[in-house]
C-alpha cells in the first residue's frame, strides 16, 4: 500500500517534470530568438557582442529558462529511462512549430501537420510503457 | 564537412545523454525545488561524468550552430534527430533499459514526425 502511494507520487512527479520541461525549452528558445532578432548588432564570433546580447532581457530570460530546462531534464533522468524521456519530450517539437506559427507567423504545411500527428502517436505509445525499467538494478547510492 | 559536423552533433549528444542518464539514476531521485536545485548542483560538482556530459552538450550545441550556418535547417534538424535511434539502441545495450516493441515503435514514429516537421 505504502509502495503503491510512493510509486504513484513518483509517476506524478515524473509527469510534472515532463510538462515543465516540454514548456521551458520551446519558450526559452522563443524568448532567445525574439531577443536576438531584435538585437541591433549582428552576432559574430566576437565574445563581447555575445555578452552584450546576453544582457538583452529576452535573451537573458531565454537563457535562464534553458538552464532551468537542463536541471529539469536531469531531475527527469533520475526518475525515468533515457529511452522513455527522449521520445516523450519530443512533443516539444510540436509546441515549437505552434509557437512559430503563433508568434513568428510561419506557415504550417500539411506535411508538417502529419509530422505533428506522428509525434503525438509516438509519444503516446512510449508514454504507455513503464517509465523506469532499471531503478532496482541501479538503485540510488 | 557537413558529415563531420553531423557526426560530432550526434556523437556528442548521445554521449552526453548516456552519461546524464547513467549518473542521475545512480545519484538517486532529484527534484527542482530550491533545496532540490542546491542538491543537484552539489551532485553535478561531485560527479566528473556529469561535468563531462555538460561539456559534450556544449560541443554538440556549437557543432549544430556551425552545421545550420552551412547547411539548410531542413537537413540539419532531421539528420541530427538520428541521435534518437542511436540513443535508444545504446539505452538498451549500455544502460540495460527494457526497450520493447511499443517503445521502439514509438521512437520510430517520433523520428518520422521530426523528419516531416523539419522545413
Amino acid at each position: 500500500m505504502k509502495d503503491d502511494t510512493a510509486s504513484r507520487a513518483r509517476t506524478l512527479r515524473t509527469y510534472a517534470l515532463l510538462l515543465l520541461f516540454v514548456f521551458l525549452r520551446p519558450f526559452g528558445n522563443l524568448s532567445m530568438a525574439w531577443g536576438t532578432k531584435h538585437f541591433p548588432q549582428t552576432l559574430s564570433i566576437h565574445p563581447v557582442v555575445y555578452l552584450r546580447a546576453m544582457l538583452d532581457p529576452f535573451v537573458a530570460l531565454g537563457i535562464a529558462m534553458l538552464i532551468l530546462s537542463l536541471f529539469t531534464r536531469l531531475a527527469l533522468l533520475s526518475l525515468a529511462d533515457l529511452s522513455f524521456v527522449l521520445p516523450v519530450t519530443a512533443i516539444g517539437y510540436v509546441l515549437a512549430a505552434l509557437l512559430g506559427k503563433l508568434f513568428l507567423h510561419e506557415e504550417v504545411t500539411i506535411r508538417q501537420w502529419l509530422g505533428t500527428v506522428l509525434i503525438f502517436m509516438g509519444t503516446a505509445l512510449v508514454g504507455s510503457t513503464a517509465r523506469n525499467t532499471t531503478a532496482y538494478r541501479a538503485g540510488p547510492e | 564537412m557537413k558529415w563531420v559536423l553531423l557526426s560530432i552533433v550526434v556523437g556528442a549528444t548521445a554521449l552526453s545523454d548516456l552519461l546524464q542518464s547513467h549518473e542521475m539514476k545512480r545519484a538517486g531521485e532529484q527534484s527542482i525545488g530550491a533545496r532540490g536545485l542546491a542538491r543537484m548542483l552539489r551532485t553535478i560538482a561531485r560527479r566528473r561524468e556529469l561535468i563531462l556530459s555538460i561539456g559534450c552538450l556544449a560541443i554538440s550545441f556549437f557543432a549544430f550552430m556551425a552545421l545550420v550556418q552551412a547547411e539548410p535547417l531542413s537537413f540539419a534538424v532531421p539528420a541530427s534527430a538520428a541521435s534518437f535511434i542511436i540513443e535508444t539502441l545504446l539505452a538498451k545495450l549500455v544502460l540495460k533499459e527494457e526497450v520493447g516493441v511499443r517503445r521502439s515503435a514509438g521512437a520510430l514514429l517520433v523520428l518520422g514526425g521530426i523528419v516531416l516537421l523539419a522545413r
